[in-house]
């Protein structure tokens, strides 16, 4: 099974992947929706993500994932700017079910403020399974 | 990430009592199967059920390319037997149902006395005096209650025999070459040359066996295409089930979830209880006027729907507003969802309407839903806007269904 411990979570199912930085202090993220979200969608049709430039807010709503049955609202994890939404998702939503921890990536952020967020192990407490595994 | 869920069958949305009064989930007589087959399970009135197996959109499409196995063993069976049977359903249900034939299907609904609509069900007249009456999950302690209370007087027997049977569906353009290739199934041998499924017609059945235990194979369904419905002994199910999937599996036929159902549904244009139907809906205003039979005899809710049928054509004004069933398309890739209001514009704030059930639809690639809508707007081609969380979109009025099988 992959290792997902590098990876930072929300209890909204939102995983957060810091960049890695040359002088070891990251102000980058990539923030995407963990395997276990996709798997409770179901098959994603839709993704609504904001544009590049857009100034997003710990906690706030800045996107939408429509699967066939359910309408699941995308909440931004950290305060900053989006530096670049996945177009690839938009034209192929799928990839969020096939591969949520790569292509399936929907944001990357430039941030000021980064939250506490939980850890692999927590996260995966919290759904109660392996829920990151894909 | 946060997740509202529409769209999949959801009794909860109805006044009706659902089955789920206890914590304690009901399974499936093929729960085995399911959770063998990995598929992720949703509550459904009650019971647990499969919501998919693999991939919702995997499934629809291999309905409508292929085939799809269902189970719906969630559904409720009545057995309604005795000398006054037919008579019985006459009075009870909305069809003349002492119209059909031995061996035919009827679809009907179980009105209200006031005419509201308690129930969609599809009848088999199974023999002369006998009736299997088949009705929604959420509705199934509701329906069993008004038959039984509408029998008095009438020398019939009314028996929930839910608990004795499991409902298979095998949907879609194959459908028939793989029940046909089912192990298993016997047929009484009453043709020479020609298999019983040939001969066997779109909303007909006929008594079957499977290990020896009696099968009723139904030419019946809801996804729009060609399909069967087995009901079969619980104890039978699994075996069925298996048999099915090996014979159909070569032929296409992949495991399918309430997820699809629905959306196959949809497509198909066919109302489902508690989005398109319920207590406050009159038949004709569901588009299904056709379902009530006013030449018969006395049935409960046609005084009511009399009334209303009298008023209207006096112009009284007396109903409530009567919003009609109406088919929407739309553009892009948003679906309009069910609780949504319509608009006659973009700028108009005066809902005339609201979705009651609406999706992406996989087979046409554009949103696609039905509502509820005040009739002077519901002339195929007029154009709408609907809100979407926020965001007004254009909707304009289709035909129903969206999608129709190319029949041979």
């Amino acid at each position: 099974m992959t290792d997902y411990s590098d990876l930072k979570f929300t209890a909204e199912h939102e995983w957060v992947r810091l960049d890695a930085a040359a002088d070891g202090v990251s102000t980058r993220a990539t923030i995407g929706i963990t395997a276990y979200a996709a798997e409770k969608l179901g098959d994603v049709v839709y993704v609504d993500l904001p544009d590049e430039g857009s100034a997003i807010a710990d906690g706030a709503v800045v996107g939408e994932i429509e699967s066939t049955k359910s309408v699941g609202e995308l909440f931004a994890p950290l305060t900053g700017v989006v530096l670049e939404k996945n177009s690839a998702v938009e034209e192929s939503p799928e990839l969020v079910n096939s591969d949520p921890f790569g292509e399936g990536w929907l944001i990357r952020v430039e941030f000021t403020e980064l939250p506490e967020l939980l850890s692999y192990a927590d996260y995966q407490a919290l759904t109660g399974d392996d829920g990151a595994s894909a | 990430m946060t997740e509202a869920p529409v769209g999949v069958e959801n009794p909860a949305r109805d006044e009706g009592p659902a089955r789920d009064e206890g914590p304690e989930p009901v399974f499936s007589p093929l729960n085995a199967v399911h959770l063998a087959a990995g598929a992720s399970f949703t509550d459904f009135a009650g019971w647990q059920m499969p919501v998919r197996y693999t991939s919702d959109l995997a499934e629809h499409r291999a309905v409508r390319t292929a085939a799809g196995i269902f189970d719906l063993s969630h559904m409720a069976e009545i057995s309604v037997a005795g000398p006054d049977a037919a008579a019985f359903l006459d009075f009870a249900l909305a069809g003349l149902l002492s119209a059909t034939a031995v061996g035919q299907a009827k679809y009907s609904l179980l009105l209200d006395h006031d005419g509201g609509i308690i129930d969609d069900v599809v009848a088999y007249r199974t023999g002369e005096t006998e009736f299997l009456v088949v009705a929604n999950a959420g509705n199934h302690a509701v329906a069993v209650g008004a038959l039984l209370k509408r029998a008095a007087g009438f020398d019939v027997l009314v028996s929930d025999v839910s608990d004795q049977l499991a409902l298979i569906a095998v949907q879609g353009p194959a459908a028939r070459e793989i029940v046909k290739a089912t192990a298993g199934i016997e047929f009484d041998a009453d043709t020479v040359d020609d298999h019983p499924l040939d001969s066997l017609k779109y909303y007909w059945c006929r008594p079957a066996r499977y290990a020896n235990k009696p099968l009723l194979v139904a030419r019946t369904g809801y996804t729009g295409e060609d399909g069967f419905e087995l009901y079969v002994d619980v104890a039978s199910a699994e075996a069925l089930w298996n048999a099915v999937v090996e014979a159909g599996v070569p032929l296409g036929l992949v495991p399918a979830g309430l997820a699809a159902r629905d959306t196959l549904r949809l497509e198909a244009g066919m109302p489902l209880y508690g989005h398109e139907l319920g207590r406050a809906t009159r038949p004709a205003q569901a588009g299904l006027g056709r379902v009530v039979n006013f030449a018969k005899e006395d049935f409960v809710g046609r005084a009511a729907l009399e009334a209303i049928s009298e008023s209207a054509d006096q112009g009284a004004g007396e109903m409530d507003p009567a919003r009609v069933l109406v088919g929407l398309r739309g553009a892009g890739k948003r679906a309009a969802r069910a609780d949504y209001e319509l608009f006659e514009t973009t700028e108009s704030t005066t809902p005339i309407g609201v979705i009651t059930s609406g999706v992406l639809s996989p087979t046409l690639g554009f949103p696609v839903a039905m509502a509820y809508l005040d009739p002077q707007f519901s002339a195929q081609g007029t154009e709408l806007s609907v809100d979407v969380r926020g965001t007004r979109l254009p909707l304009t009025v289709t035909a129903l269904p969206f999608y129709r099988r190319k029949r041979d």
